[in-house]
């Protein structure tokens, strides 16, 4: 397994995946919080990883970012092997963490410092690159005050704008937005977009917004430590079938009749209104007032969101995955507490 | 205030064209490379060290208490002992010792402090070795430690030791191994304590027990057995007593007095010399570096 990997190209040479994983597990005692993942994320890719708390999602980054020992299976980043090229790995990666890791005594310019040092950036592009990354999040006016008195939002930026410093071919951010307004939220999703524009980067992220998994162009759906599923939000969407369709008109029992006997769909009425799922909505709309044979008043088509992708492959929503999930790891924090001797 | 820094985004760096992008390339690990890195957090403890000024004053207020109120206070008892030299002389090589050894535990503090929040994550994923981090901050530790007692070397003529150079040089180096050797033993200890506060009490477990084993505060002659065996296995008896030595040669007294304040340190019988005692601390140092390399290199 592992010697199809390292025969792999590296991404130095424009080809190669930036991630691929093999069979990856992680446990911890009796615990299993990975499960055995494989994927591959594309070079320039946006890849989410999205699940609930406790799913396994921060865990997986770990491994990969050589933060922790895989139990088995292999993994490779920017064409480094996680276990054998530890190094090589940390040289190219650059890491946004879910818990704020910078020193608050220090200003933003001394952050950024200490971390070109601490990965040996050449003395003369420091200054540089500080200020371009400091521009890009919009804190190069404030890179010389303690980071203490930064709000969320702005320590969220310049945490990225950091992990840019030393220019990694692939950055994690592990839950990027969590505990963010949303309109913060948002000028995060901003900058992602943005440096994936700019900068010639592989991006890997979790997080358990829905809406936000939107933005990436591929995401992985985790849950209790598997995959279960794994397309771009659009394939994934439409693999749940169908669109909505809701429809107004003079006689809804009569059009709900027609509705079966013309297409052999089951319609029914919801909130005052026509309701059914059709594959393709929009294309089926202008058949649908060509064929129904009764007057339509009002027609709208809603596109299934993640949340119904995720209740498709999980069987529950992922605010009720949270609180599952979020016993089950109370469960492994006692295990780890009670079982590790360190 | 978020809201305006973020508007100046798209004006920041207007359709900058690509090819002004800065790229910036991580080379392979070197020893100059490690050096850096050793040098970035040992810069890192100095530039924290400066900027917080309470804690140069806070850390200061127990010396400077033991020193002058408690050698003021004492001298009135203990005048008939002391054969005419100040107690505050006698005890201010010791004070020193106390003064950069709290400092220097502080600083080795710093990285529970770290892993409380979160900073030492950003140093422990850096493509840099383990020990470079360790290093630099037990360089960092014992320089901060060292301008601490730089402060309490500044007061030597107000409590009689007089500004020379041999002496002053001397206490200089000495207390700097000390820092050293402290702050390895603080971060040796401190990298296996996830929590402040059990810190906190483990320090104050040790030091006191320590300061007052070590004979700063009484010569480390005539003790009750128990009492000798524990002082001579004090690490801090083999600062304070190369110190005391050094400052009693440069006071003109008694030969009696000198017998009874100064008696040097013995082993069985035979007098340490002051080199060696040196030797006994930096080597003491060495040893708990390498510890403290190894189990930071063993956590995950």
């Amino acid at each position: 397994m592992s010697v199809t990997l390292s025969a792999m190209p590296t991404t130095s040479d424009g080809s190669g995946p930036a991630i691929a994983v093999r069979g990856l597990t992680k446990t911890f005692g009796e615990i299993q919080a990975v499960r055995g993942v494989d994927f591959e994320v594309a070079l320039r890719e946006v890849f989410g990883f999205l699940g609930p708390n406790g799913a396994g999602k921060t865990t997986t980054i770990n491994m990969l970012c050589t933060l922790a020992k895989p139990t088995s299976g292999s993994a490779s980043v920017a064409g480094h092997d996680i276990v054998t090229e530890r190094d090589d790995v940390r040289r190219n990666i650059g890491l946004v963490f879910q818990d704020p890791t910078l020193d608050g005594y220090l200003t933003a310019a001394q952050n950024l410092r200490l971390h070109a040092e601490l990965y040996g950036v050449q003395s003369s592009l420091v200054a540089p690159r500080m200020r371009q990354v400091l521009e890009m999040v919009g804190l190069w006016g404030r890179k010389d005050t303690p980071v203490a008195t930064f709000s969320g939002g702005m320590r969220r930026r310049l945490e990225i704008a950091r992990g840019l410093m030393h220019s990694p071919r692939v950055l994690f951010l592990d839950e990027p937005t969590i505990g963010l307004d949303p309109q913060t939220r948002r000028s995060i999703w901003t900058y992602i977009r943005e440096l994936k524009e700019r900068e010639e980067i592989t991006i890997f992220m979790t997080t358990h917004y829905m809406d936000e998994a939107e933005w990436c162009d591929r995401i992985a759906i985790m849950d209790h430590g598997l995959i279960v599923a794994l397309d771009s939000p659009e394939t994934l969407k439409a693999q749940v079938g169908t669109d909505r369709i809701t429809i107004r008109t003079s006689d809804d029992d009569a059009a709900i009749a027609a509705i079966a006997a013309r297409f052999g769909i089951e319609a029914r009425i919801a909130e005052g209104a026509i309701t059914f799922g059709v594959p393709g909505g929009e294309q089926f709309v202008p058949r649908l007032f060509a064929e129904l044979g009764i007057p339509i008043e009002a027609v709208s088509v809603s596109r299934p969101t993640l949340d119904d992708v995720f209740m498709s492959y999980t069987g529950t929503t992922i605010r009720d995955a949270e609180e599952d999930q979020s016993k089950h790891r109370n469960r492994v924090m006692m295990q780890m507490m009670t079982g590790g001797r360190r | 205030m978020t809201g305006t820094a973020e508007r100046s985004v798209s004006t920041a760096v207007p359709g900058a064209p690509a090819a002004e992008l800065v790229r910036v390339h991580v080379p392979k690990r070197t020893v100059s490379s490690e050096l850096r890195a050793i040098r970035i957090v040992w810069r890192r403890e100095l530039i924290r060290y400066m900027s917080d000024r309470l804690r140069i004053v806070t850390t200061l207020v127990q010396p400077l208490l033991f020193l002058f109120v408690l050698g003021s206070g004492l001298q009135r008892l203990s005048s008939a002992g002391t054969h005419g030299v100040s107690l505050k002389t006698f005890i201010y090589p010791g004070i020193l010792c106390i003064s950069v050894m709290m400092t220097a535990m502080f600083s080795a503090a710093s990285i529970v402090w770290d892993r409380e929040f979160g900073f030492l994550r950003e140093m422990m994923v850096a493509p840099v070795r383990r020990s470079s981090i360790v290093i630099g901050k037990c360089l960092g530790g014992a320089s901060v430690a060292g301008l601490q007692g730089v402060i309490v070397i500044a007061l030597a003529p107000l409590v009689g030791v007089p500004y020379n150079v041999v002496l002053i040089g001397g206490i200089f180096l000495l207390q700097l191994l000390l820092a050293f050797a402290i702050t390895a033993f603080g971060v040796m200890i401190a990298v296996r304590i996830k929590q402040m506060q059990s810190f906190m009490g483990v320090m104050q477990m040790v030091v006191m027990p320590m300061f007052f084993i070590s004979g700063a505060l009484f010569p480390a002659a005539g003790l009750p057995v128990w009492l000798t065996i524990l002082n001579r296995l004090d690490p801090l008896t083999y600062a304070v007593d190369p110190m005391r030595k050094l400052v009693f040669s440069h006071l003109t007294i008694s030969p009696l007095a000198s017998k009874a304040l100064n008696p040097g340190v013995t082993w069985f019988g035979w007098h340490v010399p002051a080199l060696l005692e040196a030797a006994v601390i930096v080597l003491l140092g060495l040893g708990m570096l390498a510890i403290a390399i190894w189990e930071f290199s063993a956590t995950e």
